[in-house]
């Protein structure tokens, strides 16, 4: 007997008792959806994290200088630090600010963050301008009294008029405005629109206060990473005299790498417990086919006395089970993408169904029915046909 | 064509041997219309599935066309009954969620035919028996007789030469039975070897051959 012909029969057989077997499917199409639903909320929440990280520039590493070790013996000028850039392994250093600052333009004043830096920030944080300039060598050597915006800052300065080549007053100091930045968002620690950003040495004397606490390093490829984080160590050590709480290196990579992990390990957990639930809906469908095979011992009796051969018997109640379950599959893998959307929706955050997890939910939902159809048809096939036709 | 030589078939109840047949010898020559004639509990149910190939002998010689078939497996056992056996049951035996057609279609589906061939002789074996207009109904929209004219259809589907019929008018009124008798006896005339079990004197008589059995032992075999 042919493969479809059999098929068939086992459709006809489902079909016959539609409560029942949409009862012993439903084991199978909770599991399936809840894998796929867990693993698509893991891996949108991943990719949401990674994608902001590499925003902030590619092979990055920072280095953070706690002021409390910082002394007149140790303390590192513009120039000290923009000579890491002598490494072979160091692309762009680029040290930053950071402090405060009450900005006005006519009437209106606001409170917002100040950032000195230099040219090279734009490689280090992939930082650019909307329109204007950004800041160059010059301004820095010159100590040029020229102002970045942020999106924001505009906004609450401006409204709608054009700031550039306007003069706003910095704690009362004048500042010309040179360029816009372009706007990059927000991420988890707030709006990365709200500043201001001016040349480091401007910055230094404007604030009174000369101590770079942190600096952006680009490496010059991927693989020096390793090399320049290790050297950037190095140095550190012997600036501070092997104080190894004073500075901090941060590899973005390694954040990378370490998140990925995490985040791995929790996909597998999720989709671990939600497969438990995929065996025990296989455990249900073995249930259902053993009464189904009690029931039908007549029936199996009469196909056995016309000339149907163990296995024919053995590939029905096989493939009727791996109908159900590869139903329920299907359903499920619908139940899930459609789950997870909503799921995404509910909580805001963004969600991604690999197909992987689609192919891998269906093809463990099929051979879940396969498995423990296995036991039930191979009791249906060796039912002696006497005993079998006697059955009422 | 079947012999059957010192057939005893023993069941275990608990911890006593109950034998069933005893012995038995028989032979049916090809194109013989035999009845086994015998009270219920007289081992001629035990005796049909033993010559219907669904059981075997527990000691004992069966020649089926001259090979002995005792040893068999049980799926060398199904393909006799599928290519050599059509059976034809008291309780008519078909399968309630297909149709008439589908029923007849089944030992033909077993036996690998291609789907055209096996729809043409399925609507003809039905049309044969009076149920051209009956092909689509399920065994539970049909009477009596016509389940048990669409057993005798599925019966003839693999053109088998023996034909092995268990009470086929027991339960049945009259009338059918009657029908059901003229269509085994055309059977008989179209040369099919035919074997009925029956407890029933008169429709016994039917045969050319009866045989009597009583307590397992083949008592009479009388012309």
């Amino acid at each position: 007997m042919n493969f479809y012909m059999t098929l068939k029969m086992s459709f006809k057989d489902i079909l016959g008792n539609k409560l029942r077997t949409f009862l012993t499917m439903l084991g199978i199409i909770i599991g399936v959806s809840a894998v796929i639903i867990m693993v698509s909320l893991v891996e949108g929440a991943t990719s949401n994290v990674t994608s902001s990280i590499e925003s902030m520039g590619s092979n990055l590493l920072t280095v953070n200088i706690r002021s409390g070790y910082v002394n007149s013996t140790n303390a590192l000028s513009y120039e000290d630090i923009k000579n890491l850039e002598n490494y072979e392994s160091v692309q762009y250093a680029s040290p930053v600010l950071s402090g405060n600052v009450t900005s006005k333009y006519g009437t209106t004043s606001y409170d917002t963050s100040l950032q000195g830096i230099d040219t090279s920030y734009i490689y280090t944080r992939n930082y650019s301008v909307s329109s204007g300039r950004f800041i160059v060598p010059l301004d820095n050597e010159g100590r040029n009294n020229i102002a970045l915006l942020g999106a924001d800052v505009v906004e609450e300065l401006f409204s709608d008029a054009s700031p550039l080549g306007e003069e706003i007053l910095l704690n009362g100091t004048k500042f010309k405005v040179v360029g816009i930045l372009e706007e990059s968002g927000s991420t988890m620690g707030g709006s990365n629109d709200d500043i201001i950003m001016v040349p480091i040495k401007t910055a230094q004397r404007f604030l009174q206060q000369s101590n770079i606490t942190t600096i952006y390093i680009q490496a010059a490829d991927a693989d020096s990473v390793g090399v320049a984080e290790y050297q950037l160590e190095q140095y550190f050590l012997k600036v501070f005299k092997n104080e190894e709480d004073a500075f901090m290196i941060f590899n973005q990579s390694s954040l990378l790498e370490t998140i990925n992990e995490v985040t791995g390990t929790m996909a597998m957990m999720l989709g671990g417990i939600a497969a438990i639930s995929l065996i025990v809906g296989g455990i249900g469908i073995m249930n259902i086919m053993l009464v189904s095979v009690t029931e039908r011992t007549r029936e199996i009796g009469i196909r056995k006395a016309i000339g149907a051969k163990r296995s024919s018997i053995l590939k029905q109640f096989l493939i009727e089970s791996a109908v159900v379950s590869g139903s329920g599959g299907i359903i499920g893998v619908i139940i899930g993408i459609g789950g997870s959307y909503i799921a995404g929706l509910f909580t805001g955050m963004p969600t991604a169904t690999p197909i992987y997890i689609i192919l891998i939910a269906f093809g463990f939902s099929l051979l879940v029915g396969i498995f423990f159809g296995i036991y039930p048809a191979n009791q249906a096939a060796k039912l002696k046909p006497v005993d079998a036709l006697r059955y009422e | 064509m079947i012999k059957i030589e010192n057939v005893t078939k023993t069941y275990r109840m608990g911890s006593i041997d109950l034998t069933v047949l005893n012995k038995v010898s028989l032979k049916v020559r090809q194109g013989e219309y035999v009845s086994i004639i015998g009270p219920s509990g007289s081992g001629k149910s035990t005796l049909m599935n033993i010559l219907g190939c669904l059981d075997i002998p527990t000691t004992g010689s069966y020649y089926l066309d001259g090979k002995e078939i005792s040893d068999y497996s049980e799926d060398q056992l199904s393909e006799i009954r599928n290519e050599k056996i059509g059976f034809i049951f008291q309780k008519f035996n078909l399968l309630p969620k297909l149709s008439a057609l589908e029923n007849v279609e089944l030992p033909l589906i077993y036996r690998g035919i291609p789907a055209a061939e096996r729809k043409a002789r399925t609507e003809q074996l039905l049309t044969d028996v009076g149920l051209s207009d009956r092909f689509h109904h399920k065994p539970t929209e049909l009477s009596g007789g016509q389940q048990q004219r669409v057993a005798i259809a599925r019966s003839l589907a693999g053109n088998p030469p023996i034909l092995l019929a268990d009470e086929p008018t027991g339960n049945l009124d009259t009338k059918s039975g009657n029908e059901v008798i003229k269509i085994m006896s055309e059977m008989h005339e179209k040369g099919k070897t035919i074997i009925l079990i029956t407890h029933d004197n008169e429709m016994a008589s039917q045969a050319n051959r009866i045989v009597s059995i009583r307590d397992g032992i083949i008592s009479e075999e009388g012309v």
